[in-house]
Protein backbone atom coordinates (compact mmCIF):
# COMPACT_ATOMS: atom_id res chain seq x y z
CA UNK A 1 0.00 0.00 0.00
CA UNK A 2 2.77 2.39 0.98
CA UNK A 3 4.52 1.66 -2.32
CA UNK A 4 1.43 2.68 -4.29
CA UNK A 5 1.11 5.89 -2.28
CA UNK A 6 4.76 6.79 -2.92
CA UNK A 7 4.39 6.08 -6.63
CA UNK A 8 1.16 8.08 -7.10
CA UNK A 9 2.46 11.03 -5.12
CA UNK A 10 5.74 11.20 -7.05
CA UNK A 11 4.34 10.54 -10.54
CA UNK A 12 1.23 12.70 -10.45
CA UNK A 13 0.82 14.90 -7.38
CA UNK A 14 4.40 16.17 -7.01
CA UNK A 15 5.51 15.65 -10.57
CA UNK A 16 9.23 16.34 -10.76
CA UNK A 17 9.00 18.68 -13.75
CA UNK A 18 5.61 20.30 -13.46
CA UNK A 19 5.52 20.84 -9.69
CA UNK A 20 9.15 20.72 -8.52
CA UNK A 21 10.95 22.28 -11.52
CA UNK A 22 13.77 19.79 -11.70
CA UNK A 23 15.08 18.82 -15.11
CA UNK A 24 13.55 21.62 -17.17
CA UNK A 25 16.45 21.78 -19.66
CA UNK A 26 16.04 18.23 -21.02
CA UNK A 27 12.26 18.71 -20.75
CA UNK A 28 12.44 21.60 -23.22
CA UNK A 29 15.40 20.22 -25.18
CA UNK A 30 14.34 16.67 -25.96
CA UNK A 31 10.57 17.08 -26.30
CA UNK A 32 10.40 18.06 -29.95
CA UNK A 33 9.76 14.48 -31.09
CA UNK A 34 8.02 11.66 -29.22
CA UNK A 35 10.72 9.15 -30.13
CA UNK A 36 13.51 11.20 -28.52
CA UNK A 37 11.27 11.84 -25.51
CA UNK A 38 10.82 8.10 -24.98
CA UNK A 39 14.59 7.53 -25.22
CA UNK A 40 15.38 10.32 -22.78
CA UNK A 41 12.68 9.12 -20.37
CA UNK A 42 14.06 5.58 -20.37
CA UNK A 43 17.63 6.78 -19.86
CA UNK A 44 16.58 8.96 -16.92
CA UNK A 45 14.68 6.11 -15.23
CA UNK A 46 17.75 3.89 -15.55
CA UNK A 47 20.33 6.39 -14.30
CA UNK A 48 18.22 8.04 -11.60
CA UNK A 49 17.46 4.76 -9.79
CA UNK A 50 21.07 3.61 -10.01
CA UNK A 51 22.46 6.99 -8.91
CA UNK A 52 20.10 7.23 -5.95
CA UNK A 53 21.10 3.77 -4.77
CA UNK A 54 24.82 4.50 -5.02
CA UNK A 55 24.70 7.97 -3.45
CA UNK A 56 22.42 6.74 -0.65
CA UNK A 57 24.87 4.01 0.30
CA UNK A 58 27.85 6.33 -0.13
CA UNK A 59 26.25 8.87 2.19
CA UNK A 60 25.24 6.33 4.81
CA UNK A 61 28.42 4.27 5.00
CA UNK A 62 31.15 6.74 4.07
CA UNK A 63 30.17 10.37 4.53
CA UNK A 64 28.06 10.12 7.70
CA UNK A 65 30.38 7.68 9.50
CA UNK A 66 33.30 10.03 8.94
CA UNK A 67 31.38 13.26 9.64
CA UNK A 68 31.84 14.57 6.10
CA UNK A 69 28.26 15.53 5.25
CA UNK A 70 29.37 18.95 4.00
CA UNK A 71 31.06 17.22 1.05
CA UNK A 72 27.73 15.83 -0.20
CA UNK A 73 27.41 18.14 -3.22
CA UNK A 74 30.94 17.51 -4.50
CA UNK A 75 30.93 13.78 -3.81
CA UNK A 76 27.52 13.20 -5.38
CA UNK A 77 28.18 15.07 -8.60
CA UNK A 78 31.44 13.16 -9.07
CA UNK A 79 29.73 9.84 -8.39
CA UNK A 80 26.96 10.69 -10.86
CA UNK A 81 29.42 11.75 -13.56
CA UNK A 82 31.49 8.60 -13.09
CA UNK A 83 28.38 6.42 -12.96
CA UNK A 84 27.04 7.81 -16.23
CA UNK A 85 30.37 7.17 -17.93
CA UNK A 86 30.46 3.63 -16.54
CA UNK A 87 26.90 2.85 -17.59
CA UNK A 88 27.78 4.07 -21.07
CA UNK A 89 30.83 1.79 -21.33
CA UNK A 90 29.06 -1.25 -19.86
CA UNK A 91 26.00 -0.83 -22.06
CA UNK A 92 28.20 -0.57 -25.14
CA UNK A 93 29.77 -3.94 -24.26
CA UNK A 94 26.78 -6.01 -23.11
CA UNK A 95 23.79 -4.54 -24.90
CA UNK A 96 24.63 -2.64 -28.09
CA UNK A 97 20.91 -2.44 -28.95
CA UNK A 98 20.09 -0.63 -25.71
CA UNK A 99 23.18 1.51 -26.17
CA UNK A 100 22.10 2.75 -29.58
CA UNK A 101 18.65 3.54 -28.13
CA UNK A 102 19.90 5.44 -25.05
CA UNK A 103 23.42 6.34 -26.16
CA UNK A 104 23.06 9.97 -27.14
CA UNK A 105 21.04 10.82 -24.03
CA UNK A 106 23.39 9.36 -21.45
CA UNK A 107 26.05 12.13 -21.42
CA UNK A 108 23.30 14.74 -21.13
CA UNK A 109 22.07 13.20 -17.91
CA UNK A 110 25.13 14.23 -15.87
CA UNK A 111 23.94 17.82 -15.99
CA UNK A 112 20.28 16.92 -15.58
CA UNK A 113 19.49 18.55 -12.28
CA UNK A 114 16.82 16.03 -11.34
CA UNK A 115 19.48 13.34 -10.79
CA UNK A 116 21.57 15.42 -8.37
CA UNK A 117 18.41 16.99 -6.94
CA UNK A 118 16.80 13.67 -6.06
CA UNK A 119 19.97 12.13 -4.63
CA UNK A 120 20.48 15.19 -2.41
CA UNK A 121 16.83 15.20 -1.38
CA UNK A 122 16.83 11.52 -0.43
CA UNK A 123 19.68 12.02 2.07
CA UNK A 124 18.48 15.44 3.25
CA UNK A 125 16.95 16.24 6.63
CA UNK A 126 13.23 15.76 7.01
CA UNK A 127 12.87 13.39 4.08
CA UNK A 128 10.19 10.89 5.13
CA UNK A 129 11.40 7.90 3.14
CA UNK A 130 15.07 8.46 3.99
CA UNK A 131 15.48 5.75 6.65
CA UNK A 132 14.86 2.81 4.39
CA UNK A 133 16.87 2.11 1.26
CA UNK A 134 13.96 0.24 -0.37
CA UNK A 135 11.56 3.17 0.03
CA UNK A 136 14.20 5.60 -1.18
CA UNK A 137 14.65 3.55 -4.35
CA UNK A 138 10.90 3.39 -4.97
CA UNK A 139 10.74 7.16 -4.48
CA UNK A 140 13.51 7.64 -7.05
CA UNK A 141 11.79 5.28 -9.48
CA UNK A 142 8.51 7.19 -9.05
CA UNK A 143 10.24 10.52 -9.71
CA UNK A 144 11.89 9.13 -12.84
CA UNK A 145 8.64 7.65 -14.14
CA UNK A 146 6.95 11.00 -13.47
CA UNK A 147 9.68 12.68 -15.52
CA UNK A 148 9.13 10.25 -18.40
CA UNK A 149 5.32 10.63 -18.25
CA UNK A 150 5.44 14.44 -18.32
CA UNK A 151 8.08 14.44 -21.08
CA UNK A 152 6.17 12.03 -23.33
CA UNK A 153 2.80 13.79 -22.88
CA UNK A 154 4.46 17.15 -23.56
CA UNK A 155 6.26 15.90 -26.68
CA UNK A 156 2.93 14.63 -28.04
CA UNK A 157 1.37 18.07 -27.56
CA UNK A 158 4.43 19.79 -29.00
CA UNK A 159 4.34 17.79 -32.22
CA UNK A 160 0.87 19.23 -32.79
CA UNK A 161 1.84 22.79 -31.83
CA UNK A 162 4.53 22.81 -34.50
CA UNK A 163 1.82 22.47 -37.12
CA UNK A 164 -0.26 25.37 -35.78
CA UNK A 165 -0.01 29.10 -36.35
CA UNK A 166 1.37 30.70 -33.19
CA UNK A 167 1.36 34.48 -32.68
CA UNK A 168 4.52 36.26 -33.82
CA UNK A 169 7.21 36.22 -31.12
CA UNK A 170 5.77 33.29 -29.21
CA UNK A 171 6.95 30.79 -31.79
CA UNK A 172 9.36 28.16 -30.47
CA UNK A 173 10.25 28.22 -26.79
CA UNK A 174 7.69 30.77 -25.48
CA UNK A 175 4.69 28.82 -26.76
CA UNK A 176 6.26 25.61 -25.41
CA UNK A 177 6.64 27.21 -21.97
CA UNK A 178 3.05 28.47 -21.97
CA UNK A 179 1.85 24.99 -22.97
CA UNK A 180 3.91 23.49 -20.16
CA UNK A 181 2.18 25.95 -17.80
CA UNK A 182 -1.23 24.74 -18.90
CA UNK A 183 -0.07 21.12 -18.51
CA UNK A 184 1.12 21.99 -14.99
CA UNK A 185 -2.30 23.48 -14.31
CA UNK A 186 -3.86 20.15 -15.37
CA UNK A 187 -1.50 18.23 -13.10
CA UNK A 188 -2.52 20.48 -10.18
CA UNK A 189 -5.85 18.68 -10.42
CA UNK A 190 -4.14 15.64 -8.89
CA UNK A 191 -3.51 17.65 -5.69
CA UNK A 192 -5.11 16.12 -2.63
CA UNK A 193 -5.23 12.67 -4.23
CA UNK A 194 -2.85 11.21 -1.67
CA UNK B 1 36.51 42.53 -27.91
CA UNK B 2 37.02 45.27 -25.34
CA UNK B 3 36.63 44.55 -21.64
CA UNK B 4 33.55 46.74 -21.43
CA UNK B 5 31.83 44.72 -24.14
CA UNK B 6 32.78 41.44 -22.44
CA UNK B 7 31.06 42.70 -19.32
CA UNK B 8 27.90 44.15 -20.88
CA UNK B 9 27.09 41.38 -23.39
CA UNK B 10 25.74 39.15 -20.61
CA UNK B 11 23.36 41.82 -19.35
CA UNK B 12 21.06 42.22 -22.36
CA UNK B 13 22.39 41.00 -25.70
CA UNK B 14 23.35 37.50 -24.58
CA UNK B 15 21.23 37.37 -21.44
CA UNK B 16 21.53 33.77 -20.22
CA UNK B 17 17.83 33.29 -19.54
CA UNK B 18 15.93 35.62 -21.84
CA UNK B 19 18.06 35.02 -24.95
CA UNK B 20 20.20 31.91 -24.50
CA UNK B 21 17.64 29.98 -22.41
CA UNK B 22 20.19 28.41 -20.08
CA UNK B 23 19.55 27.53 -16.46
CA UNK B 24 15.79 27.29 -16.53
CA UNK B 25 15.30 25.15 -13.41
CA UNK B 26 16.29 27.71 -10.75
CA UNK B 27 14.64 30.43 -12.85
CA UNK B 28 11.25 28.79 -12.60
CA UNK B 29 11.59 27.39 -9.11
CA UNK B 30 12.99 30.28 -7.08
CA UNK B 31 11.15 33.29 -8.53
CA UNK B 32 8.09 33.13 -6.29
CA UNK B 33 9.03 36.62 -5.10
CA UNK B 34 11.44 39.34 -6.19
CA UNK B 35 13.69 38.84 -3.14
CA UNK B 36 14.01 35.09 -3.66
CA UNK B 37 14.85 35.55 -7.33
CA UNK B 38 17.47 38.17 -6.53
CA UNK B 39 19.16 36.07 -3.82
CA UNK B 40 19.35 33.09 -6.15
CA UNK B 41 20.82 35.30 -8.86
CA UNK B 42 23.46 36.75 -6.55
CA UNK B 43 24.47 33.31 -5.25
CA UNK B 44 24.91 32.12 -8.84
CA UNK B 45 26.85 35.29 -9.74
CA UNK B 46 29.36 34.62 -6.96
CA UNK B 47 29.89 31.03 -8.15
CA UNK B 48 30.23 32.21 -11.77
CA UNK B 49 32.87 34.84 -10.99
CA UNK B 50 34.93 32.58 -8.73
CA UNK B 51 34.80 29.53 -10.99
CA UNK B 52 35.67 31.60 -14.07
CA UNK B 53 38.60 33.12 -12.13
CA UNK B 54 40.00 29.77 -10.98
CA UNK B 55 39.43 27.93 -14.25
CA UNK B 56 41.07 30.70 -16.22
CA UNK B 57 44.11 30.51 -13.89
CA UNK B 58 44.31 26.72 -14.20
CA UNK B 59 43.55 26.46 -17.90
CA UNK B 60 47.14 25.57 -18.85
CA UNK B 61 47.41 22.83 -16.21
CA UNK B 62 44.15 20.99 -16.89
CA UNK B 63 44.55 18.20 -19.48
CA UNK B 64 42.06 18.59 -22.30
CA UNK B 65 40.49 15.14 -21.95
CA UNK B 66 39.46 15.46 -18.31
CA UNK B 67 38.58 19.15 -18.37
CA UNK B 68 34.84 18.72 -17.75
CA UNK B 69 35.26 16.74 -14.48
CA UNK B 70 37.90 19.27 -13.37
CA UNK B 71 35.54 22.18 -14.07
CA UNK B 72 32.78 20.42 -12.14
CA UNK B 73 35.01 19.93 -9.09
CA UNK B 74 35.98 23.63 -9.08
CA UNK B 75 32.34 24.69 -9.44
CA UNK B 76 31.12 22.25 -6.78
CA UNK B 77 33.72 23.57 -4.31
CA UNK B 78 32.48 27.14 -4.68
CA UNK B 79 28.87 26.00 -4.45
CA UNK B 80 29.71 24.33 -1.14
CA UNK B 81 31.27 27.61 0.05
CA UNK B 82 28.08 29.51 -0.88
CA UNK B 83 25.97 26.84 0.79
CA UNK B 84 27.85 27.04 4.10
CA UNK B 85 28.03 30.85 4.11
CA UNK B 86 24.31 31.25 3.37
CA UNK B 87 23.40 28.66 6.00
CA UNK B 88 25.36 30.66 8.57
CA UNK B 89 24.39 34.26 7.75
CA UNK B 90 21.03 34.20 5.94
CA UNK B 91 19.33 31.00 7.19
CA UNK B 92 15.84 32.24 6.16
CA UNK B 93 16.75 32.64 2.51
CA UNK B 94 18.71 29.38 2.63
CA UNK B 95 15.57 27.60 3.85
CA UNK B 96 13.37 29.08 1.10
CA UNK B 97 15.77 28.36 -1.75
CA UNK B 98 16.53 24.94 -0.27
CA UNK B 99 17.62 22.35 -2.79
CA UNK B 100 18.34 24.90 -5.50
CA UNK B 101 21.50 26.22 -3.83
CA UNK B 102 23.42 22.91 -4.21
CA UNK B 103 21.88 22.57 -7.67
CA UNK B 104 23.89 25.60 -8.89
CA UNK B 105 26.50 22.90 -9.66
CA UNK B 106 24.42 21.58 -12.55
CA UNK B 107 23.29 25.01 -13.74
CA UNK B 108 24.16 25.04 -17.44
CA UNK B 109 25.27 28.69 -17.33
CA UNK B 110 28.17 28.07 -14.95
CA UNK B 111 29.62 25.09 -16.81
CA UNK B 112 28.79 26.74 -20.13
CA UNK B 113 30.82 29.90 -19.35
CA UNK B 114 33.71 27.81 -17.98
CA UNK B 115 33.85 25.79 -21.18
CA UNK B 116 33.10 28.56 -23.68
CA UNK B 117 34.95 31.51 -22.14
CA UNK B 118 37.15 30.96 -19.09
CA UNK B 119 39.07 28.01 -20.53
CA UNK B 120 40.20 30.11 -23.50
CA UNK B 121 40.67 33.64 -22.10
CA UNK B 122 42.95 35.44 -19.61
CA UNK B 123 41.96 36.07 -16.02
CA UNK B 124 40.59 39.62 -16.09
CA UNK B 125 38.17 39.20 -19.04
CA UNK B 126 37.00 35.89 -17.51
CA UNK B 127 36.07 37.67 -14.27
CA UNK B 128 34.21 40.36 -16.23
CA UNK B 129 32.43 37.73 -18.29
CA UNK B 130 31.36 35.88 -15.13
CA UNK B 131 30.17 39.10 -13.52
CA UNK B 132 28.24 40.19 -16.62
CA UNK B 133 26.54 36.85 -17.13
CA UNK B 134 25.77 36.57 -13.41
CA UNK B 135 24.24 40.03 -13.24
CA UNK B 136 22.22 39.33 -16.40
CA UNK B 137 20.92 36.19 -14.73
CA UNK B 138 20.14 38.13 -11.53
CA UNK B 139 18.37 40.83 -13.57
CA UNK B 140 16.14 38.31 -15.38
CA UNK B 141 15.35 36.47 -12.14
CA UNK B 142 14.45 39.70 -10.33
CA UNK B 143 12.16 40.80 -13.18
CA UNK B 144 10.40 37.43 -13.30
CA UNK B 145 10.17 37.33 -9.51
CA UNK B 146 8.66 40.83 -9.45
CA UNK B 147 6.06 39.98 -12.10
CA UNK B 148 5.00 36.85 -10.24
CA UNK B 149 4.95 38.63 -6.88
CA UNK B 150 2.91 41.57 -8.20
CA UNK B 151 0.34 39.34 -9.90
CA UNK B 152 0.32 36.53 -7.36
CA UNK B 153 0.66 38.24 -3.98
CA UNK B 154 -0.09 41.89 -4.77
CA UNK B 155 3.25 43.05 -3.37
CA UNK B 156 6.77 43.87 -4.47
CA UNK B 157 9.95 43.23 -2.47
CA UNK B 158 7.60 42.22 0.36
CA UNK B 159 5.92 45.66 0.29
CA UNK B 160 2.18 45.06 -0.15
CA UNK B 161 0.42 47.72 -2.24
CA UNK B 162 -3.02 46.11 -2.31
CA UNK B 163 -5.49 46.18 0.61
CA UNK B 164 -5.35 43.14 2.90
CA UNK B 165 -8.55 41.48 1.65
CA UNK B 166 -7.95 42.06 -2.09
CA UNK B 167 -8.06 39.05 -4.38
CA UNK B 168 -4.84 38.21 -6.23
CA UNK B 169 -4.12 35.75 -9.04
CA UNK B 170 -2.72 33.07 -6.79
CA UNK B 171 -1.79 30.77 -9.65
CA UNK B 172 1.19 33.01 -10.47
CA UNK B 173 3.05 32.06 -7.29
CA UNK B 174 2.28 28.39 -7.96
CA UNK B 175 4.02 26.15 -10.49
CA UNK B 176 1.90 26.82 -13.63
CA UNK B 177 2.32 30.58 -13.28
CA UNK B 178 6.10 30.23 -13.46
CA UNK B 179 5.96 28.57 -16.88
CA UNK B 180 3.37 31.00 -18.24
CA UNK B 181 5.10 34.15 -16.93
CA UNK B 182 8.50 33.07 -18.34
CA UNK B 183 6.88 32.14 -21.65
CA UNK B 184 5.34 35.58 -22.08
CA UNK B 185 8.50 37.35 -20.87
CA UNK B 186 10.57 35.60 -23.56
CA UNK B 187 7.88 36.32 -26.15
CA UNK B 188 8.10 40.06 -25.33
CA UNK B 189 11.90 39.96 -25.59
CA UNK B 190 11.64 38.22 -28.98
CA UNK B 191 9.22 40.88 -30.17
CA UNK B 192 11.52 43.71 -29.04
CA UNK B 193 14.50 42.06 -30.73
CA UNK B 194 12.62 41.93 -34.04
CA UNK B 195 11.61 45.58 -34.06
CA UNK B 196 15.16 46.74 -33.30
Amino acid sequence: MKIIIILISTIFVNNVILAQFLGICPFLGTSKKTSTAVGMGAAVIFVLVLATLVTYLLNKYVLVTHGLEFLQTIAFILVIAALVQMVEIILKKISPALYTALGVFLPLITTNCCVLGVSLKVVGEGFIYGNNVGEAIIYAAGIAIGFAVALIIFSGIREHIDLMEAPEGTKGTPIALITAGILALAFMGFGGLV
Amino acid sequence: MSNWKTFTKGLIKENPILVLLLGCCPTLATTTSAINGMSMGLATTFVLIMSNLVISLLKNFIPDKVRIPCFIVVIASFVTVVQLVMQAYVPDIYETLGLFIPLIVVNCIVLGRAEAFASKNPVWPSILDGAGMGLGFTFALTILGSIREILGSGSIFNWRFLPEDAQTILVFVLAPGAFIALGYLIAIVNRLKRTK
